[in-house]
């Protein structure tokens, strides 16, 4: 393999196509900059395409509303541990980016008078939590769907340049820190390349596949989180991940709350209502958090079901075959064939399974990502910028509130995209690459390429997945966690594989001091 | 598409590709697209690989009602269909 890669140069580089990607790249593009997306699937099959739900904005199309009793519910819903300046930063102009996409072409789900209709929808509140109010802005039961082919349409009109199935590998940063682009990898041809950029946009989405259940897709592996920490940056708030009480046990799929919604019950080993227990008055319908917290104490306490005694039941059968035909037929379609399990005859084996990376990398609201340096917690780092589910800013705390997902990745791709063109970046040269830029991933990928023997990729993730649900899952404390750090660090070898990493960083930190 | 060594089935590196664009963004095609790679992979046909590709140019959304069953597929692609939804 050659000493270094092959170089190609862009005003600005992406690194993921989903909905806070192309939203950012859109904008870039539109004022002339040159742009490149690396994606490594084609971009309309991001897992942007999975949300459902709709977007959140205060425009009162339905009743009153107003953008601070939003922003009381986002906060309210983050546990008060999201970051206040944000949130107010994203409620305010939830409304103008919503009337953006709708003048994109969005085709947005309409009122009879022609304004667009908005959803009820679990936390929407009016008046800082006196009455539900109807919000959250939809196309049917596709919004994330229709959202990433606008977007893309968009970007092809304003002739983004897409880079797919292309694998980005590491950051390059120069003897400043500052970030000057990426190595990355076709997969075509495993030709390896430097994309030299001005600025550079983390957009890979969440890690919600190093959990062994998650309702993420199998491409949702946090790759840009680990381009981050490779590069020496920190995360934040990795601790804080929301999970949804009914995926399919062993797969992974979502079963609407809409299935306890319509009387369906969650039952232990011993045939128990255990909900009644926990919440007697919610019962079953209690919030998402309270509902996986009892599910999990269930299962921790040997209560759980199956021959490993590590699922709950969701209890159908009692509502008769009409109503599940009729109302929950695509659950009953779900169940079937992901559990084997027909729910007008037998219950449906559930797990609390990861949903949402509330954590990230640690941006602020341009998307300039940030880290400590010299005392100031929050130093940017130059030419790095992160948005959408990989980035930290903080909008969600502890918990997103719904419909929150989709509007934090066209209000900060937005904002982003507008914070790089304010900066002039096409008059600027490029900073120059420092001499090694490739050597990082030059020796990784020469390692993997020379290696006779190893262990089979999958097999390490699938180990590290089990560590991951048995020590960092719905309860965390400080026994469970500190068991399960070296345990996750053994199972990815990191004590011997990062020692060549450690100690190019090392050297480069010499440099820049 | 260019067969290299036995005519009738894909080498390790042809159904690896396929393996890689088998990936979605719902969870729902992933799992199923998989199970049937697993099951099914070593012994594809020229034929099943056109069908496989006419039905990863779809939107997930098309291909995941195709798989459950909320539409009938073009004829053109029945028999691929049909092996999905029993994956």
């Amino acid at each position: 393999m050659a000493k270094s890669f092959p170089v190609m140069h862009f005003d600005a580089v992406i690194v993921g196509a989903g909905g806070a990607g192309m939203r950012a790249s859109l904008q870039l593009a539109e004022a002339g900059l040159s742009v490149a997306v690396l994606s490594k699937v084609f971009p309309t099959r991001s897992h942007t395409v999975a949300a459902q739900g709709g977007i959140g904005a205060s425009l009162g199309n339905m009743s009153e509303d107003s953008w601070l009793w939003h922003m009381y519910d986002t906060i309210k819903g983050s546990d008060w541990l999201g970051d206040q300046d944000a949130i107010e930063y994203m409620c305010k102009t939830a409304a103008d980016v919503v009337y953006e996409l709708e003048h994109f072409g969005m085709p947005f789900d309409r009122n009879d008078d022609g304004t667009l209709y908005q959803r009820p929808f679990g936390g929407h509140s009016a008046n800082f939590g006196q009455k539900p109010v109807q919000r959250a802005c939809a196309v049917a039961d596709r919004t994330g769907h229709a959202l990433l082919h606008t977007l893309y349409q968009r970007n092809v009109r304003a002739r983004t340049q897409f880079l797919v199935e292309w694998m980005a590998l590491d950051l390059i940063r120069d003897a400043d820190g500052d970030v000057v682009g990426v190595t990355a990898l076709e997969m075509e041809t495993g030709e390896a390349m430097i994309l030299h950029a001005k600025a550079t946009i983390l957009a890979t989405g969440g890690a919600g596949r190093i959990f062994a259940a998650s309702t993420n897709a199998f491409i949702n592996t946090g790759d840009g989180l680990g381009m981050v920490a490779r590069a020496g940056l920190p995360l934040e708030d990795m601790e804080m991940w929301q999970f949804h009480p009914t995926g399919v046990a062993g797969a992974g799929i979502l079963i609407t709350e809409a299935v306890r919604g319509e009387g369906g019950i969650l039952l232990n080993a011993n045939g128990e209502r255990f909900m009644e227990r926990y919440a007697p008055n919610l019962k079953d319908l209690a919030s998402r958090d309270v509902v996986s917290r009892s599910m999990d104490q269930e299962i921790k306490e040997g209560r759980g079901c199956g021959p490993h005694k590590d699922y709950v039941l969701l209890k159908l059968d009692h509502l008769g075959p009409d109503v599940i035909i009729k109302r929950l037929p695509s659950i009953r379609e779900i169940s079937i064939k992901f559990a084997n399990a027909d729910p007008i005859k037998e219950p449906i084996p559930v797990v609390p399974t990861i949903h949402y990376m509330m954590g990230g990398i640690p941006t602020n609201v341009h998307g300039q990502v940030v880290a400590p340096k010299d005392g100031d917690p929050n130093s940017v780092v130059p030419g790095l910028f992160a948005v959408g589910e990989c980035a930290c800013v903080s909008v969600h705390g502890a918990n997103r509130l719904g419909t929150n997902s989709l509007l934090d990745l066209i209000v900060f791709g937005r904002a982003t995209g507008n914070f790089i063109v304010s900066e002039n970046l096409k008059a600027a040269p490029h900073k120059p690459l420092p001499g090694d830029a490739a050597e990082a991933s030059r020796a990784r990928l020469a390692r993997i390429d020379n290696a006779t023997s190893g262990e089979s990729v999958s097999a390490v993730a699938d180990t590290l997945r089990k560590t991951l649900q048995a020590h960092c899952g719905v309860f965390r404390n400080q026994g469970l966690l500190s068991e399960g750090g070296p345990r996750a660090a053994r199972d990815a070898h990191l004590d011997q594989r990062s020692q060549q990493d450690v100690q190019h960083r090392a050297r480069r930190g010499a440099r820049a001091r | 598409m260019k067969i290299e060594s036995d005519p009738n089935f894909l080498d390790d590196r042809q159904l690896a590709r396929i393996r890689w664009r088998c990936r979605r963004g719902l969870l729902e095609n992933d799992l199923i697209l998989a199970r049937f790679l697993d099951a099914k992979g070593a012994t594809l046909t020229e034929e099943q690989v056109a069908m496989l590709d006419t039905l990863l140019a779809l939107t997930d959304n098309e291909l995941w009602d195709l798989i459950a069953g909320r539409c009938e597929p073009e004829a053109s692609v029945r028999p691929l269909v049909d092996e999905l939804r029993i994956a």
